[in-house]
């Protein structure tokens, strides 16, 4: 087995250049006018750039959805499997294969919905990884159905009358299930997100970012919620930055969505622990338990 | 086939009185498998158990996952990063997996899956023999896709072809799945647990990172694979893609790259292919079977012969993809041929699509739950010759 990943950081920290970490030949993409899920990809090849991580060493593993589409995009070992089953894939890559950093990117359909038993169990089992779920409350590839994260009362092609599910907080539901590390940021943040999604990759445990990222083209323009930047400021208008956590409400601004780093713990990573366990289990001989 | 009984050496020998799934469990090893993930089943948990033991020895990795389709996608994910996977499961199990056995196949990532077969349909009979999924392991998954699945047809078989397994997803890069059934699974027998050569290894790219085409093919039909590391950066997807391993749908490009993968197997059929024939040559019946089956079947025949009835048998030890040709052969004599199987009368449709209407061709099926009796067999082989 390969010795696990020691993060050296940048030294010379050039200019962050994007066309360094991207496959040129895969250019133009095929996200729509106005989605954020780019701006989520640089932030995130951005915090790559910043700690020093070498292309050869990075393995993106993402699932079915425009969010799991931004693997091809990436200029590293990249994986696009399953629908819902990213996780389970990398937990296999990241097991075999320590000396790599596994990043999973996937969407608020395909970590909640069809990939949720995986998602809270990774949570559960703390794998060094790094999960990016790029939420734009809808399932935009199939054209706009309804997804675990809609907010109430959202027009979807599946909720012509109006969502009645409440929707998923994933970053509680992480933290909940035992998440190493979980943030959260919107795209209008682009610096802030970089930080949060750098901190994830540095995190020695399962790293959970929820990017709030908008879909102006499938579920904007049913709900009458304006162009791209309208949806991006009413983002930034509604979230309740970490630094702010304990300051008191502002009367008429619910700001109720915390972003930021909302949960980091020391909690044993999956990876080490079993290696260890292995260790033991070699030097004490053939490894067999008395029986009483 | 019958049980040995070669008393076990007290030192130093390589006899073992194991079980089927134990077996299972040390053929991986043997064969370099090192990581295994599961989800614990009715018959086939004691290959975990046992693994979840061994794998630590040898510095490789065991996980328990929290469901049946999470288990084969870790397995992917770990033969992604070069190790040799495995996984093993029984019916309700290999239904879920089907779906990431069907990216395996496209985005040529060897891997070895276990089905310990039981009572079936759905919940069936946890703890009984069958032999219902023979058609399932061949067309689970949507789609047209190539797969290798091996029958073993007794503990010590399980051992050697649970290391041909892994041989042959290596080489040609495609999933291969070890389908045998409760019966073998746990039957305790004694075996020789022969260590094979070094384990073989799928062809891993060399050269110029930029000249390097992901599904460009070798002399050989299968192409060389990129190790995450070694600086190929390359792109594995479940889309259609084209040679340079990017998602295409460009009609002829896409005819040229399935066309290849569904040919592969055909390529090498030759030394993919396994069987064994008992008696055929001057058989008025013959009796095609696999797994404990086959077993019953050998007893039947020797019964028959003892009776002076020329009957004999053809066991297929790769089901899939299925030995057309020796069928033939072995049955080129043949008055008439049956087929005994636990189920509804699966293998008994490749025997008839194989040797169309020339010949008679009987099924003899067994639904309940119980192993087919040899005499059961017997029986109808005579009434076949009257």
């Amino acid at each position: 087995m390969n010795d696990p990943i020691v993060l050296e950081g940048n030294a010379a920290v050039e200019e962050f250049d994007v066309r360094k970490y991207i496959r040129l030949q895969m250019m133009p993409h095929f996200l729509c006018p106005g989605c954020g899920h780019g701006i989520a990809l640089r932030a995130l090849l951005w915090a790559v750039h910043e700690l020093g991580i070498d292309k050869d060493r990075l393995a993106v593993v993402s699932g079915i959805g425009c969010a799991g589409r931004l693997s091809a995009y990436i200029d590293a070992n990249t994986f696009h499997v399953t629908h819902g089953r990213p996780l389970a894939f990398a937990s296999g890559l990241a097991l075999v294969r320590p000396d790599l950093h596994v990043v999973v990117i996937t969407g608020d359909g395909d970590c909640l919905a069809i990939g949720g038993n995986h998602f809270i169990h990774t949570c559960r089992r703390n794998l060094k990884l790094t999960c990016l779920m790029l939420n734009n409350e809808v399932y935009g590839m199939t054209g706009g159905q309804v997804s675990p994260t809609t907010s109430e009362t959202r027009i979807t092609t599946t909720t012509q009358l109006g969502n009645a599910e409440p929707h998923f907080d994933a970053c509680a539901l992480a933290a909940a299930a035992g998440a190493g590390f979980v943030g959260r940021e919107v795209t209008h943040h682009v610096p802030k997100l970089k930080d949060v999604m750098r901190a994830a990759l540095e995190h020695p445990g399962f790293a959970f970012v929820e990017v709030m990222s908008d879909c102006t083209e499938i579920f904007g323009r049913k709900n009458d919620m304006g162009s791209s930047p309208e949806m991006i400021l009413r983002q930034k208008s509604e979230i309740r930055p970490s630094a702010y956590r304990d300051t008191v409400e502002t009367p008429f601004r619910p700001n109720t969505l915390p972003t930021g780093v909302l949960m980091c713990n020391e909690r044993p990573e999956y990876g080490a622990a079993y290696r260890q366990y292995a260790q033991t289990v070699k030097s004490a001989g053939d490894g067999k338990q008395k029986r009483g | 086939m019958s049980i040995a009984t070669v008393a076990v050496e007290p030192a130093a020998s390589n006899l073992r009185l194991l079980s089927g799934n134990h077996a299972c469990a040390l053929g991986a090893i043997a064969a370099g498998c090192r990581f295994f993930a599961g989800y614990p089943i009715t018959p086939s948990s004691e290959i975990a158990e046992r693994l979840s033991r061994e794998l630590p020895r040898v510095d490789g990795v065991f996980i328990q996952m929290e469901d049946e389709i999470a288990s084969i996608a870790a397995v992917i994910g770990a033969s992604m990063g070069g190790a040799k996977a495995m996984t093993a499961t029984s019916g309700p199990g290999f239904s879920l997996k089907q779906e990431n056995l069907g990216y395996a196949a496209l985005a040529e990532i060897p891997c070895v899956i276990v089905n310990v077969m039981r009572g079936g349909p759905s919940t069936g009979m946890p703890t009984r023999p069958a032999q219902g999924d023979i058609m399932q392991a061949r067309w689970g998954s949507h789609g047209d896709f190539p797969v290798i699945v091996l029958a073993p047809g007794s503990v010590r078989e399980i051992y050697e072809e649970t290391i041909r397994a892994f041989a042959l997803a290596e080489t040609y890069r495609t999933p291969v799945t070890v389908l045998y059934d409760q019966s073998i699974a746990q039957l305790l027998e004694t075996v020789e647990l022969k260590q094979p050569g070094a384990p073989v290894e799928r062809k891993w790219a060399s050269g110029p990172p930029e000249k390097y085409q992901p599904y460009a093919p070798l002399d050989n039909g299968v192409p060389a694979m990129a190790r995450p590391g070694d600086g190929y950066r390359s792109h594995t997807t479940g889309l259609t893609h084209a040679e340079n391993g990017f998602p295409t749908q460009t009609p002829e490009v896409v005819e040229r790259n399935i066309g290849r993968l569904l040919g592969k197997l055909e390529r090498h059929r030759a030394a993919i292919e396994s069987f064994q024939t008992l008696r055929c040559e001057d058989a008025d019946v013959v009796v095609v079977a696999v797994g404990i089956s086959a077993r019953a079947a050998g007893s039947a025949v020797a019964a028959c012969r003892a009776k002076g009835i020329r009957a004999g048998m053809f066991r297929p030890i790769t089901l899939w993809p299925f030995p057309e040709e020796a069928l033939r052969r072995a049955a080129s004599g043949a008055r008439a041929v049956l087929v005994p199987e636990m189920n509804a009368g699966q293998m008994r449709l490749e025997v008839e699509r194989v040797l169309g209407r020339d010949v008679r061709i009987e099924g003899l099926h067994k639904i309940s739950g119980d192993p087919i009796d040899p005499a059961a067999i017997t029986a109808r082989i005579e009434a076949l010759c009257i």
